[in-house]
């Protein structure tokens, strides 16, 4: 539509790319214009770039550059690959719901174990009639973009009071490479309830493809939910997640992020507090190595009284790649009492390793107790050699040190089992360094 | 052949020379005491052989059973049997003792080619130990040395000392800050660990831990030298008239 990016080539490409997407999305034809103006909103913005304040550090357009075309419908063969991975990433004892290259594959997903309390749609099943999944307040592009080719997703809704033992695993899996995919997926927790969810992003021997996903999380008061996403991808992939949360009162929301792959990663979460005496913990660690790109980008909006958010960040960064926190606390001018602290370490382990580290609090209130803290440096010298005076060699010291940092995170996950299965994903991380 | 043999050693931290030629040679089952006044270069020794880095040799050679040690990384070092009980241990906090302690006994293991302990066999060993060394089986929960007071500091690197079974064990003041019951027990853990097989290095300011941990050698170190070397009347001597008799030697 605009024509000063419609006239470089980028934008003519995403313009074809939308043309020929448009028999594979989902929906009634109210649901494909609210995709057009979706479209036709990123369309306008174009990727975003450094001169966007939100994306200074991420700038899409250098580092990514276009967007791919969407993958195809996974064959069998495909399947079968997504299979392997499935079983390769199931965490112990979860129900899993696994979404191949941007479609849900129900034959390796467990929707008959579904506890009764858990009602499942697929997001096409919901856009047949009605396209308020696909509208979000925000003005984004790649959430715009989103919007616009969202081809799957899944739609939970947890009963009130449900009490959910076993964790409900999304699993996005790619298997086609140099191709994209675009979920949205919604999960609306009920009053008491309480629910572990965790999505996980991975490769089937897939590399160069691209994810573009969307969740929208409601937590019904007196909820208690935990929400662990891990970003696994392949080291050449990208990942752009926006992840919108609103909460109730009284609830516990206990919320991680860990990226451990993909050449260029985000993770935006807004997450606003909008009922009274609820606590956030929003936590997240990022490993990177390589050039590789990642960026956590959280906004906590305390829109009522008497909530509590504590933010925990670490970053790993080796080698030339980059790492990027931007914490936002917002205080809105209601919200007497708020407590809101954010804490981020960095740790370099090499010299060309970058970290940017972007606090920002946004007070309207005045009797409020807000605050956040940054370090950044490398591994202790004293430490290491104690470490090595005892047997250790240097890669194997490191990894002890390394774990011990980014375990300040992890720690805050609750349950056992999932401490452990993430655990065991750093651990890998670290083994690929030495 | 000796276990250690310091030839000639000279050390420079920040271009300034702190060990100016000095000479000790160390033979299997034998227990050596050092003494000397502060700042005269007995923790730098004992971290050049136990491979600190930021210190510079630039001259003489340390030999262990023959081996270049200045050639080897400090984990080599360790895997060969060399272990130092620091003057001052680090705190490490987010590592677990006892999976620090598994895992390098399970690399010094790994690294003279022996088995890895399984987990009962090693959760033995360490209650063995810290039993004997009267070390509280929750202290070694917490992370390695933190919250320790400066005493139990020690007895967990006496502690490491006795489960890792090196062949040449430096002391580095380990009576420092040790209460007179814990001196005694760290100085039976210590006796415990004599054998002929083994030879300590003691370093220490105060003769009372010689009555406990009795050595077959004093030397007396003074600004980077060994200045005066004797059996135990030599610690005696010492606590009677002090080092101001050595200085000028020096
Ligand atoms: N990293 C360093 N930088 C500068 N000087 C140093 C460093 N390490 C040691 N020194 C100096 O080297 C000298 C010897 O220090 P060392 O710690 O070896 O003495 P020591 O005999 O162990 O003393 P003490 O009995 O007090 O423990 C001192 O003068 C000390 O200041
Ligand atoms: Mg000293």
């Amino acid at each position: 539509m605009n024509v000063a990016v419609a006239k470089t080539g980028k934008g003519r490409a995403v313009s074809d790319l939308f043309a020929s997407a448009e028999g594979r999305l989902p929906g009634s034809p109210d649901v494909i214009a609210v995709r057009r103006e979706a479209f036709e909103s990123y369309e306008r913005l174009g990727l975003p770039h450094r001169r966007i304040e939100e994306w200074k550090y991420t700038d899409l357009r250098a580092l990514v550059g276009e967007v791919l075309p969407l993958a195809a419908t996974p064959d069998a063969a495909a399947l079968k690959r997504a299979a392997d991975a499935v079983k390769a990433h199931a965490v112990d004892g979860a129900c899993k719901l696994v979404l191949v290259d941007g479609v849900f594959a129900a034959e390796l997903s467990d929707v008959k174990a579904l506890a009764a309390e858990a009602g499942f749609k697929t997001l096409p099943e919901v856009l047949d009639k009605d396209a308020g999944l696909l509208k979000t307040a925000s003005t984004d592009a790649v959430i715009a973009l989103n919007a616009a080719l969202a081809t799957d997703g899944v739609v939970l809704s947890i009963a009130d009071g449900a009490q959910l033992s076993a964790p409900i695993q999304i699993i996005h899996i790619a298997t086609a490479a140099s191709a994209s995919a675009f979920t949205r997926s919604q999960v609306s927790v009920g009053k008491g309830a309480r629910v572990t969810i965790v999505e996980t992003f991975v490769a089937a021997e897939a590399g160069a493809y691209q994810v573009n996903d969307a969740v929208i999380v409601s937590v019904g008061d007196n909820a208690d939910v935990a929400h662990i996403r891990l970003m696994d991808d392949a080291p050449d992939a990208v990942n752009v997640t926006s992840q919108f949360v609103t909460v109730g009162a009284n609830v516990k929301f206990n919320f991680f992020n860990m990226t451990t792959g993909a050449a260029v990663s985000r993770l935006q979460g807004f997450i606003t507090l909008a009922g009274e005496g609820s606590e956030l913990s929003a936590n997240g660690v990022n490993l990177l190595k390589k050039t590789e790109h990642g960026d956590t980008t959280l906004v906590v909006d305390h829109a009522v009284p008497n909530c509590v958010s504590r933010e925990t960040f670490r970053a790993v960064i080796d080698d030339r790649a980059h790492s990027v926190f931007q914490g936002r606390i917002i205080v809105r001018p209601d919200a007497q009492k708020t407590d809101g602290k954010m804490m981020t370490r960095a740790l370099l382990l090499s010299d060309e390793a970058e970290a940017d580290n972007k606090p920002e609090l946004e007070i309207f209130a005045d009797d409020v107790s807000c605050g956040h803290g940054a370090t950044a440096g490398a591994l202790d010298d004293s430490l290491l050699f104690y470490l090595k005076a005892r047997g250790l060699p240097e890669k194997q010291a490191q990894a002890l040190l390394i774990q011990a940092f980014v375990g300040e995170a992890i720690e805050q996950i609750a349950d056992d089992t999932l401490r452990e299965h993430v655990i065991g994903i750093a651990e890998r991380w670290l083994e690929r360094r030495s | 052949m000796a276990l250690l043999e310091v030839k000639d050693l000279k050390v420079r931290v920040e271009e300034r020379e702190i060990l100016h030629g000095l000479t000790l040679t160390v033979n299997e089952g034998e227990v050596h005491a050092i003494m000397g006044p502060n700042g005269s270069g007995k923790s730098t020794l004992s971290h050049v052989i136990a491979g600190k880095p930021g210190y510079e040799v630039t001259d003489g050679q340390i030999l262990f059973r023959g081996e270049d040690l200045l050639e080897m990384e400090p984990e080599e070092r360790a895997a060969k049997g060399v272990f130092l009980a620091f003057q001052y241990p680090v705190e490490i906090p987010g590592v677990a003792t006892m999976n620090f302690l598994r895992t390098a006994l399970n690399a010094q293991r790994k690294a003279r080619g022996e088995d890895e302990y399984s987990t009962p066999d090693f959760l033995k060993k360490v209650r063995e130990v810290s039993k004997s060394l009267n070390i509280p089986q929750d202290m070694l929960k917490r992370g390695v040395n933190v919250g320790f007071s400066g005493g139990e500091k020690k007895r967990n690197e006496v502690l490491q000392m006795a489960l890792f079974e090196p062949s040449l064990c430096i002391l580095d003041e380990m009576d420092s800050g040790l209460d007179i019951d814990a001196l005694r027990i760290a100085a039976d853990g210590v006796n415990a660990l004599r054998s002929p097989g083994r030879a300590m290095i003691v370093i220490t300011h105060y003769q009372r831990l010689l009555n406990y941990i009795v050595p077959d050698f004093v030397h007396v170190m003074s600004k980077g030298r060994v200045v005066k070397s004797g059996d135990k009347e030599l610690a005696l001597e010492l606590e009677a008239s002090g080092y101001a008799q050595f200085e000028d030697a020096a």
